[in-house]
């Protein structure tokens, strides 16, 4: 039996290279791709690093320890292979011995500590040295209470990785490829300074490597003949373009300028629909849209029902439906569905008939002490922009209609807006979103932390906090989820957001690009695509 | 004329002291600071930036460490686009812009003076009417209409020119951003080309070379032409100053790596050195070009005289 299912498996993959070989596809005879890339990124220093625009490019020229497949899952990256203690504190990463620099240097794992150290140096400026914290001393470190080298990593051998951790961390090979953890070619670094991430002094270790960069218009990437895997590389050469304006790259991409967009102006959405459906991409992003309620303040501090009665009092599927109409999902949780080794947590209420739904918000504002003829005014404050501002519109005739709230909608500048929402003064209800650092709850959980730097909303619930603590150290982790999933329980209870949608990620991907694969990160490797002849 | 020059450019000193000094107030008054993000940082790492960038001293010995450092030509490094400095970033952007800007600018000078004086000599005639009503036309529609429109006819539908970017070799990619960028150019010169023109041939000493007999086209290129292109002169002064340090619109439609964009940016994401840096720049331009028309003007008409 198993012989048979041997030789079937045998014929088959003969099949299959046969069919192969009889469509085979045809490749454009020069593999050069162009992507838009929304803003100028602030920089290609993999450390100092922020924001998607960078994180795209710095994808392609350098290589962490763990990388990702096209569908998002984690797989070997500079290290071909690792154990894990039986305590999950302990990482031993091996290294890929034929893995090169761009000049033709080995990757050693001292690139690798260098990388980390310079990583969590407070020297360096680094904004993102959280996603580092996990690591043993890091957030010491970081403060500038110990050196960098007291770090928990080390160099074993040439070629051997030990990264000690603060507790069991179930995303951490998922962090491993974030740029903050990425290996540096510490000659270099030290040679250039401050300009060794510039075209001519950049030395990386990924697929591609920096030839030009014309700051506002594009960078330009060149196959690096020394990554480990070249071979399989098809493309020659990558453009990033900045495409800040959304209708001009739809334009560049239809002349046949771009292969692929950043974004999609929503204006535009029912015309790309109806006229090239075919190269429309649209996938579940690991991002929540909400609004905050203030509770530090009144009328929604120490008001669980009226921040409940609004929560309820909102018709999600209306807003998805005829606002923002890219087929995002309709949100009622705080942490997305599809993270990794979780279950996003509903409320009840999210599945009543929605008269019913509308009955309990009314009974909840009535209860709150308001009414008819005492209606509840509030502020509703978001960053200026056209689609916050037509959701805004929405919510505040939703909130007027079922239950008589008279809204006041009041826009502000993104940088004053920040400002305003972080000081938690005169804020009422305001808008916020967050897009996942990487693929686990917790990059979502930690922000409603009492402490947490972006928990404007001001929640301070000690159980949840307890939660979140358990959770940081348990090893088992399904126990952990659990942990997780309650908190998420509690902080739906407590109701101190009010979820509105979760994120897609949407962007024009030419036909003639092959390989490409939606994932939740939106994370896309050019190494893996291929330009298909017109 | 030496010394009217010498003391024009004197004069500029105090004028640019106060734009800088109320450009360098103004930006630190608005909310927020250039490390501001969504996420929030280590308080260890904010106290850093703000030391790396001397942003933890008090407000008058920033300013007084900017004016030092402008009086050596270095307008410090950026907040915003960390592995540049602002004095490379408005190096690059304004060649881009110079490129752009001063071809629309010649573009709209010759097209919009033949198109201005052609108007005057058929006043109230057919032609006059229709190239008053193609120039108004050209003020009243903006740019970021005109522009895409362009796009979609020459380089959607049929594909001769690119649609935007600035790579690449080749002019094509300067057609359409500069013929955007001039046809608001093109109108005002026109229509002040035509009114000065008529006023000018109204004038004495063109009835007298008339009466003389002199050959019509003698009159305008050489005796009506000098005096009527005064207005469209001191028009030409800020102008230049203003569409060589680029357009906002037209680089954000074209995807252009101009100057425009970085003031519009650098203000946004309170890039303070950028926004200073652009600033002190166009500051100076504008004060450049105002002593060159002032100049040009002592040459052209004999009733200026300098000193």
């Amino acid at each position: 039996m198993k012989k048979m299912s041997k030789a079937r498996l045998f014929a088959a993959a003969l099949l299959v290279c046969a069919a192969g070989a009889a469509s085979a596809i045809e490749l454009a005879a020069e593999q050069i791709l162009h992507k838009g890339n929304g803003a100028e990124p602030q920089t290609l220093d993999p450390h100092k690093a922020e924001g998607v625009p960078s994180s795209n490019i710095l994808r392609d020229l350098y290589e962490g320890l763990t990388s990702e497949a096209p569908n998002g899952d984690i797989i070997p990256g500079g290290a071909s292979r690792w154990e894990i203690s039986s305590d999950g504190r302990v990482y031993t990463f091996h290294l890929r011995e034929t893995a090169r620099w761009s000049n033709g240097d080995p990757v050693v794992a001292e690139d690798y500590v260098f990388g980390l150290r310079r990583s969590a140096d407070p020297a360096t400026l680094s904004k993102y040295s959280q996603i580092l914290s996990s690591i043993q001393n890091a957030e010491a470190v970081v403060a500038g209470k110990l050196p960098p080298e007291e770090l928990g990593v080390k160099a074993l051998d040439k070629y051997t990785v030990e990264i000690t951790l603060k507790a069991p961390t179930p995303y951490f090979l998922g962090l491993l490829n974030h740029s903050s953890t990425y290996p540096l070619h510490r000659k270099s670094v030290e040679q250039f300074g401050e300009k060794f991430s510039r075209p001519g002094n950049l030395v990386g270790n990924g697929a591609y490597m920096l030839k030009d960069w014309v700051v506002q218009s594009h960078i330009h990437l060149v196959k690096n003949p020394y990554y480990w895997d070249a071979d399989n590389a098809v493309l020659t050469e990558v453009y990033y373009h900045a495409t800040e304006d959304q209708s001009s790259e739809l334009k560049r991409f239809r002349a046949g300028e771009l292969h692929w967009t950043n974004e999609v102006p929503l204006a535009q959405v029912k015309w790309i629909r109806e006229n090239m459906p075919d190269e429309f991409q649209v996938s579940t992003y690991l991002g929540v849209y909400y609004y905050g309620f203030n509770l530090t303040q009144p009328p929604f501090k120490d008001n669980l029902n009226l921040r409940r009665a609004l929560t309820m009092a909102i018709q999600r599927e209306i807003i998805v439906d005829k606002v923002t109409r890219l087929g995002e999902q309709p949100a009622y949780s705080w942490v997305p569905s599809g993270v990794y080794n979780y279950q996003t947590q509903v409320p009840e209420w999210a599945s009543w008939p929605w008269e019913k739904r509308l009955e309990e918000a009314r009974r909840l504002y009535k209860l709150a002490g308001y009414g008819e003829d005492n209606p509840l005014r509030i502020e509703l404050r978001y960053n200026t922009s056209e689609n916050h501002k037509k959701i805004a519109v929405a919510i505040a005739a939703m909130l007027k209609q079922n239950l008589g709230v008279r809204v006041n909608l009041i826009n502000e500048e993104w940088k004053v807006f920040l400002e305003t929402r972080k000081q938690k003064r005169i804020t009422q209800l305001f808008r916020a979103g967050w897009i996942g650092d990487y693929n686990d709850a917790n990059t979502f959980s930690e922000l409603m932390y009492s402490t947490h730097g972006i928990n404007d909303p001001g929640y301070n619930n000690p159980q949840y906090d307890a939660l979140l603590d358990a959770a940081a150290v348990e090893g088992d982790f399904d126990r952990r989820r659990e942990i997780l999933e309650e908190a998420e329980r509690l902080l739906l209870e407590d109701q101190p957001i009010m979820p509105i949608y979760f994120y897609v990620s949407k962007k024009m991907v030419s036909h003639r690009i092959d390989g490409f694969e939606p994932n939740i990160m939106d994370h896309h490797y050019s190494k893996n695509f291929r330009l298909l002849a017109e | 004329m030496l010394r009217y020059a010498f003391k024009r450019l004197l004069g500029a000193i105090p004028t640019l002291l106060v734009l800088i000094t109320l450009a360098f107030f103004m930006i630190r008054v608005a909310p927020g600071g250039p490390f501001d993000t969504e996420k929030s940082l280590p308080p260890e790492i904010e106290a850093n930036l703000n030391a790396a960038y001397h942003l933890d001293e008090p407000l008058i010995q920033q300013y007084g460490r900017y004016m030092l450092s402008i009086l050596q030509g270095d307008f410090g490094p950026s907040f915003q686009y960390k592995d540049f400095s602002v004095n490379e970033l408005i190096g690059s952007g304004f060649s881009v812009s110079l490129t752009i800007g001063g071809s629309a600018l010649l573009l709209a000078l010759l097209v919009g003076s033949t198109l201005g004086i052609i108007a005057a000599l058929r006043q109230n005639q057919a032609t006059d009417y229709t190239v008053m009503t193609i120039a108004m036309t050209g003020i009243s529609i903006p740019n970021f209409v005109i522009a895409p429109l362009l796009i979609l006819l020459f380089a959607v539908t049929l594909g001769w020119l690119p649609a935007g970017g600035w790579d690449g070799d080749g002019i094509s990619k300067l057609i359409l951003p500069v013929v955007s960028l001039s046809l608001p150019y093109i109108a005002y010169i026109s229509r002040l080309m035509r009114s000065s023109m008529i006023e000018t041939l109204r004038s004495n000493y063109i009835r007298t070379a008339r009466a003389k007999g002199v050959a019509e086209h003698v009159i305008i290129l050489r005796h009506a032409l000098k005096p009527a292109f005064m207005p469209v002169l001191s028009f030409l002064g800020p102008a230049a100053a203003a569409i060589i340090t680029g357009s906002v619109v037209i680089e954000k439609i074209f995807g252009i790596p101009g100057l425009g964009r970085y003031f519009v940016q650098g203000a946004l994401n309170r890039d303070y050195t950028l926004v200073m840096g652009v600033v002190v720049f166009y500051g100076i331009l504008i004060i450049v070009f105002n002593f060159l028309v002032d100049l040009l003007y002592g040459a052209l008409d004999p009733k200026v005289r300098y000193d």
